[in-house]
């Protein structure tokens, strides 16, 4: 069971308290209908899916109820970073090395 | 190897009733046995099976299939490598693909492994969970996400589960292996992983929901559990076709499905490769249907097309 | 007496096993001897000591015999005194329902009462049909499942899968009930000490000194491990003994420190998370009442330190699983834990030091050591004079090539192996062969985690290389040996363990006499003069995998060492290879020729022992497997006969029968009178959601299909929310309390609405004003149907003129009913004049039983789900995940009307544009009324244009719901067919599940009142 820190409460409590929500900074287009086909299934479904570092969501649904942004190494499942959602991409390898 | 010893689906609310008898009528006009029990028969069909009315999820009737089981899956596996090699085909172990090459053209040249190149007019990616990672490497992105499901076996006890048992709404699956063992399934744990381990709380929902449905075996022990990697679709159906990239083909997207899925899979994928054309029966289940909107509701559909 | 010069009656002649008197030392060991304990075996009444395990209390008796191997059945003894043991696997009974099989003997503690049995033998332990397989022997080689009952095809269903399935399996299985309970908890700590062997304890002393919470584990009854069974070792000149009671006594007089003993770890998983699994009375003869079996721990540590010690490996020779054929640290163990000699006459066979000290501790016990036969020929001086001393006879240089004695090992037969021959065998009369072919380091809990495993040449085991968590390796599981190496890098750990915490503290030092170092070879299956092939040379004791079967796995093309395993099944037994991967790498890589690290290592996985159900599932059974949402009107539905189904986590009134009606009836009763009359639905399970703030209505524009600006305050409409791929995720009536508030009303799958409504606020539109706030327990909903439900309602309405005019068909507001506080709205799910009544929850049994009162005047009929569905199908009313999957669009459903198409963007409307939603030929949901009325169609049904077609059948849709309509005198249904719209009045095809057909015509939804007449007030 993962260890998650949560900004908002600053906080680290174990996953139960969390639920997942998908990959992070898919950000949904301002116009959908001004997208071609291609371009709106981009946004909808496809997904980096990396074996690595992963930007995703968690939500703390038993606690202040907030969607957050973490990154997240998917092979050893640790996370380097979370952070307020609407915050911009951390430097992912600073976190790397801060985590360690 | 093919054990028929049956496979029944518990029911244990209205909507579930109403999934199987779709699954149900669809399966026995395509030609594949399938039929309603009573609660009373899928007891007399299970003897161990939980059928008390005041159960938290009591049993309300269950789908079965009669000629569905299990079949020793590392027996396919070899079975399937020992027919290919005869049939001149290289298999080489402890192998990994390392990625996709691509020519001027953008058309498939082989692929990179740990041990070399390997030049090859086509290629077809099965790589299960790995497979948004290794046709990256041909800068093809996939509609996939890749999520950690445990499972897990007992102590072998002498036989006393005669089929197999899924419930969809209780999150059970189990049968017992020909060595005694009861062999169990689960779900996936949430979140997006490579990592092949699985955290403590999926287990304990795993087993309590065993015990729900089946209270006999709270004293049986767990002797193994682990963890593998599903790749799963945006609408939970496979795909089974060609890709962007010329004659690079891909048979993905199968999520906890799909051992079941492998013989007639890998026929339609041989299809697939030497004709460059899928079957009609793999036509539906492209990587297209993401831009066109064509998705298919493959779990309550039950292959009805 | 030279041991090789016995002849055969010579060998007759020694005394098998011996008296109990014989093998149990009196005021040995650390048994009771003034407490004996009775428990049964196989039926037979057998007499121990507190302090027992079965085996040692067994073995006290002389009995080895206690299993049969899984594929031969063959007899097997007890070949450890652990929690690694494969064969002494017996059936545990307390009473009645508390029957477990495959316990260990070795960990089963004795106590007044138990009964146990031996497994896997028909009809008895000494006569065992089964092994018969033995003499099958080179039928059942290692692939044995794969090959074998291929052929002929035919034979698999009928002879072979069944004879596998009566073979099958080990233990007796389980038909009873279990009484007992289980339990669970989590726990905190700062370090979590795993094995409290001399490395454990030395790490919690170091650790504990500090301050911080530490916990330390053990899986056995008695903490020490290694220190139990090396009674001659001194400690800070102190007997090991009386150290280590003083050294447990010093933790446990500490507040910061748990010793939790019969607590095994696990697993280890993420982030220094550990599962325990506590047994509390699988020892006790008087059970205290309520007392829990077992407890599941999840406990998370700040470090880590695993000392788990090491495992011993077994010799692979000819005939090495002959009961009496045991681990030469067991029988130490036996002897000095228990004061149980394993045999009176023993032959030690080993490649290790080790071994020698259980040779002369049982010598010094009065054991008649035949012989230490060791395959190393430099022998350490000082052992070697150590034997020479007890008049023990070393044969170095030396292989075993066979073993005798059916129920129990009678001789050994050694050669000397001379420049890589194998000279002339000699045979020794034994009634124990005591073996040690090297140690393996305990690494199981540290593989969980992920960390790396590094061939080290020198100690030739795998020892801990990369770590991936909070965690530190002590003692014999980083490959050391000897008391005084394990104590200090115990302590060592923990003041490790200390820094990584941030604190500071030295590590201990302790001197240490009489230790016993000292140093060893591992090695492939021992050479033989013998035909390899037709050897049993066992690897895997309980899956009976031979060194043999190995070498045809990597022969029949196997090159992974997983493909090895699982070909053969070696390490897959309920030891999980504790003892025999080892030896199957090393015969695997040999036959591969590639270095052993080239050839690589199976993966361990969780638990580390079996770990009972019960514990893991803990609380979550029968009524708490789940918790059961109830309404505020369930108590009033139970007390008035209501029969329940689950809808998700609700449980919900299907229907009220009435004396001598069945369901069928209760429900026509139910229609009839709503339809006529009155009925009141309990409708609170309706998921509620508050959209309020400035910018709500916005908010709800870009949420909802529907246009939302024009909708004024008090009145409501009906709204569709899709996902973002196009397809109906919910719907429910929507009021506008005011301006800025909405009361959004969901299917059952309000928490899923609410928390896709969240991620839109919070992370695309994070500009809104707006609040949303979860309100379905807050209130408590009546819905009130029929024609006389205006007339029952308005007299109780204060605050609202109910008027048609006023208050017309949906319409919402703020008022009191029956002077409760409540927003009231005018919707109807039944087609029937009809009212929502909403008030608080703790209101809602009061005002449920009023409206039944005052209800009496037009014979008020509470309703079920049964019933409410029977009215909306009969209105063409949807249910979502019902009617439709997770492919319909509105149009689909006919419902396109709720979409608003002057809007710009909404949650889904960029995918209503996809092609193949916009394409011609989808399936559209349309009513189907069946030839005969009477018939009724299944709720699942395909439907076909052409019922006569062969299979596979061209299937063009199917039916979603069906009922008899008591209100129309006929059958009706709903179904998505293929281009369904373009097809009313045509007739369709339903095949049955009895092989014939039922014929249907296409119409239109809305069975009942199309022009909703009924929905006004007269």
């Amino acid at each position: 069971m993962l260890l998650i820190h949560g900004p908002y409460c600053d906080d680290t409590l174990p996953e139960l308290e969390f639920a997942y929500a998908g990959a992070a900074h898919i950000a949904r287009p301002a116009d959908p209908m001004s997208l071609s086909d291609e371009e709106w299934r981009d946004f909808l479904y496809v997904r980096s899916n990396p074996r690595g570092l992963h930007a995703e969501r968690w939500r703390y649904i038993h606690g202040c109820g907030r969607f957050f942004n973490a990154s997240r190494d998917t092979v050893g499942d640790k996370f380097s970073v979370t952070y307020k959602a609407g915050k911009p991409r951390p430097d992912l390898e600073k976190a790397v090395q801060m985590s360690k | 190897m093919f054990s028929k010893r049956g496979v029944m689906m518990l029911a244990h609310n209205m909507h579930d009733v109403q999934s199987f008898q779709r699954h149900i009528h669809s399966n026995r006009l395509n030609g594949v046995d399938n039929r309603w029990l009573s609660t009373a028969e899928a007891k007399a069909f299970c003897p161990p099976l939980n059928v008390l009315p005041d159960a938290r999820y009591p049993v309300m009737g269950a789908a079965l299939q009669m000629r569905a089981g299990t079949a020793r899956h590392d027996a396919v596996a070899w079975g399937c490598a020992l027919a290919a090699a005869k049939r001149g085909v290289d298999i080489i172990q402890n192998c990994p693909v390392i990625s996709i090459r691509r020519g001027a053209d953008g058309s498939v040249e082989g692929v990179g492994t740990v041990k070399g190149f390997i030049r090859a007019k086509k290629v077809a990616v099965s790589a299960a969970g790995h497979t948004s990672v290794i046709m990256q490497t041909a800068d093809v992105k996939m509609p996939l996400e890749s999520y950690p499901p445990q499972a897990l076996v007992s102590e072998p006890i002498k036989p006393i589960f005669p089929c197999v048992v899924m419930s969809n709404t209780v999150h059970a699956y189990i049968s017992q292996s020909d060595k005694g063992e009861l062999v169990i399934g689960s779900g996936t744990d949430q979140y997006v992983s490579y990592s092949q381990r699985g955290g403590l709380p999926l287990t304990e929902h795993t087993v309590a929901a065993i015990c729900e449905v089946f209270p006999i075996f709270n004293r049986m022990r767990m002797l193994r559990k682990w963890g593998g990697i599903v790749d799963v679709t945006p609408d939970r159906s496979a795909i089974l076709g060609k890709t962007p990239v010329k004659r690079l083909y891909v048979n993905c997207g199968w999520g906890t499905g799909g051992f079941k899925a492998t013989p007639g899979a890998a026929h339609l994928l041989a299809w697939t490769v030497a004709k460059d054309e899928p079957h009609k029966l793999n036509a539906p289940f492209t990587l297209e249907r993401f831009t066109t909107g064509r998705l298919i509701d493959e779990a309550a559909a039950a292959v009805a097309h | 007496m030279q041991a090789g010069g016995l002849g055969a009656d010579q060998i007759q002649q020694i005394q098998l096993g011996g008296k109990m008197s014989d093998l149990r030392i009196s005021d040995r060991g650390r048994v009771d001897h003034a407490r004996p304990v009775r428990f049964t075996f196989d039926g037979k009444t057998f007499a121990g000591l507190e302090g027992d395990t079965v085996a040692s209390a067994l073995l006290a008796n002389g009995q080895h015999l206690m299993g049969r191997g899984f594929k031969y059945h063959r007899p097997r003894g007890v070949v450890t005194a652990g929690s690694e043991e494969p064969n002494a696997l017996i059936g545990t009974t307390r009473g009645p329902g508390q029957f477990e099989p495959n316990t260990h003997a070795t960990m089963q503690e004795i106590y007044d009462g138990l009964s146990t049995e031996s497994q896997n033998k028909w009809p008895s332990l000494k006569f065992d049909i089964g092994a018969i397989n033995d003499r099958l022997y080179m039928l059942f080689s290692a692939g044995f499942y794969y090959k074998t009952f291929m052929w002929p095809k035919s034979f698999w269903d009928k002879v072979y899968e069944p004879f596998i399935r009566r073979a099958a399996g080990l233990g007796r299985s389980l038909t009873y009930l279990d009484p007992d309970h289980y339990a669970s908890r989590y726990l905190h700590c700062d370090v979590l000490i795993v094995g409290a062997g001399p490395s454990g304890l030395a790490a919690a002393l170091t650790a504990a000194r500090s301050g911080p919470s530490v916990v330390v584990v053990d899986e056995q009854a008695e903490m020490g491990e290694a220190l139990l069974s090396e009674p001659s070792v001194e400690i800070d000149r102190d007997q090991v003994w009386g150290w280590l009671a003083s050294t447990l006594a010093e933790p446990a007089s500490l507040p910061n420190v748990r010793l939790m003993n019969r607590s095994t770890a696990i697993g280890y998983y993420h982030q220094n998370m550990v599962g325990l699994c506590q047994k509390l009375t699988d020892h006790l003869s008087d059970v205290p009442a309520d007392a829990p079996r077992e407890r599941l721990w999840r406990v998370r540590a700040g470090q880590v330190i695993l000392a788990q010690g090491a495992i011993d490996r077994p010799m692979v020779f000819d005939g090495n699983d002959r009961p009496g054929v045991m681990m030469a640290g067991a029988a130490q163990t036996f002897l000095n834990r228990f004061g149980v000699k394993v045999g009176v006459r023993p032959v030690i066979l080993t490649s290790n030091d080790s071994a020698w000290y259980t040779a002369f501790d049982l010598a010094d016990a009065g054991c008649k050591v035949a012989a230490i036969v060791d395959t190393r020929t430099d022998i350490p001086p000082a052992l070697m004079q150590a034997a020479m001393s007890r008049q023990i006879e070393a044969l170095t240089g030396y292989t075993a090539t066979a073993t005798s004695g059916r129920l129990r090992v009678k001789s050994i037969r050694v050669n000397p192996v001379r420049g890589g021959r194998v000279g002339a065998a000699r045979t020794i009369a034994c009634d124990a062969v005591l073996m040690c072919g090297g140690w393996t380091p305990s690494l199981h809990l540290f593989s969980h985690t992920k960390g790396s495993l590094e061939w080290d040449a020198k100690a030739k085991a795998y020892l801990p290389g990369h770590k991936t968590e909070a965690v530190h390796i002590a003692g014999a599981g980083r490959g050391l040996w000897g008391i005084a190496a394990v104590l200090a890098d115990g302590a060592q750990a923990g003041a490790d363990a200390l820094r990584d915490l941030g604190r500071k503290a030295g590590a201990a030092t302790y001197a240490v006499t009489n230790d016993r170092t000292g140093t060893g070879i591992t090695q492939k299956e021992l050479p033989t003069d013998r035909s390899p092939s037709s050897a049993k040379a066992f690897v895997d004791f309980q899956n009976d995998v031979t060194a043999k079967d190995i070498r045809l796995a990597v022969r029949e093309g196997m090159r992974s060492i997983e493909h090895v395993k699982r070909y053969t099944t070696n390490g897959m037994a309920t030891d999980q290879g504790k003892l025999s991967n080892m030896n199957g790498l090393t015969i695997a890589s040999d036959a591969l020729g590639k270095d052993i690290p080239q050839v690589g290592l199976t993966t361990f996985r969780p638990p580390y022992t079996p770990t009972t159900f019960g514990a893991l599932a803990g609380y979550h059974k029968g009524s708490h497997f789940e918790v059961t949402r109830k309404t505020p009107i369930d108590s009033w539905a139970v007390e008035n006969g209501a029969a329940f189904e689950p809808v998700a986590l609700w449980r919900r009134a299907s229907y009220f029968s009435k004396a001598g009606e069945d369901m069928h009836a209760a429900v026509n009763r139910e229609c009839r009178a709503t339809r006529q009359s009155l009925g009141i639905f309990d409708a609170s399970t309706l998921g509620k959601i508050e959209v309020s703030g400035p910018d709500a209505v916005e908010f709800m524009n870009r949420m909802y299909t529907n246009p939302w600006a024009k909708l004024a305050p008090g009145k409501c409409r009906y709204g569709l929310l899709l996902g973002e791929d196009g397809f109906i995720r919910d719907d429910g009536v929507i009021g506008r309390m005011r301006d800025d508030l909405f009361h959004v009303t969901t299917t059952g799958g309000a928490a899923r609405v609410l928390n896709m409504m969240e991620d839109y606020l919070q992370t695309e539109w994070p500009d809104l004003q707006v609040w949303l706030t979860s309100t379905t327990e807050e209130w408590a909903t009546i819905a009130i149907n029929g024609p006389n439900a205006h007339k029952l309602l308005a007299p109780l309405v204060e605050g609202q003129n109910m008027s048609d005019a006023a208050f017309p068909h949906m319409s919402v507001a703020e008022c009191t009913v029956a002077s409760f506080p409540s927003r009231l709205f005018r919707i109807s799910f039944t087609g029937e004049l009809g009212f929502e009544v909403n008030v608080p929850a703790r209101h809602g049994r009061a005002l449920w039983e009023k409206l039944m009162e005052v209800g009496k005047a037009y014979d008020v009929c509470p309703y079920g789900t049964e019933t409410m569905h029977i009215l909306r199908a009969e209105k063409g009313y949807i249910i979502i995940g019902q009617d439709t999957d997770g492919t319909v669009t509105p149009e689909d459903a006919g419902i396109g009307w709720a979409i608003g198409k002057a809007k710009p963007d909404f949650v889904g409307k960029r995918s209503l544009a996809w092609p193949d939603i916009v394409a011609k030929g989808r399936k559209q949901l349309v009513g189907l009324s069946t030839e005969n009325p009477k018939d009724a169609l299944v709720e699942g049904a395909q439907i076909v244009l052409d019922p006569k077609q062969p299979k596979p059948m061209k299937m063009i849709g199917h039916v979603t719901s069906s009922y008899w309509s008591e209100a129309l005198g006929r059958s009706i249904a709903m179904a998505v067919v293929q281009g369904g719209f373009d097809r009313m009045g045509d007739t369709l095809h339903i095949p049955t599940a009895d092989g014939g057909s039922q014929a249907a015509k296409v119409t239109g939804s809305v069975f009942d009142d199309p022009a909703g007449d009924r929905l006004k007030v007269e």
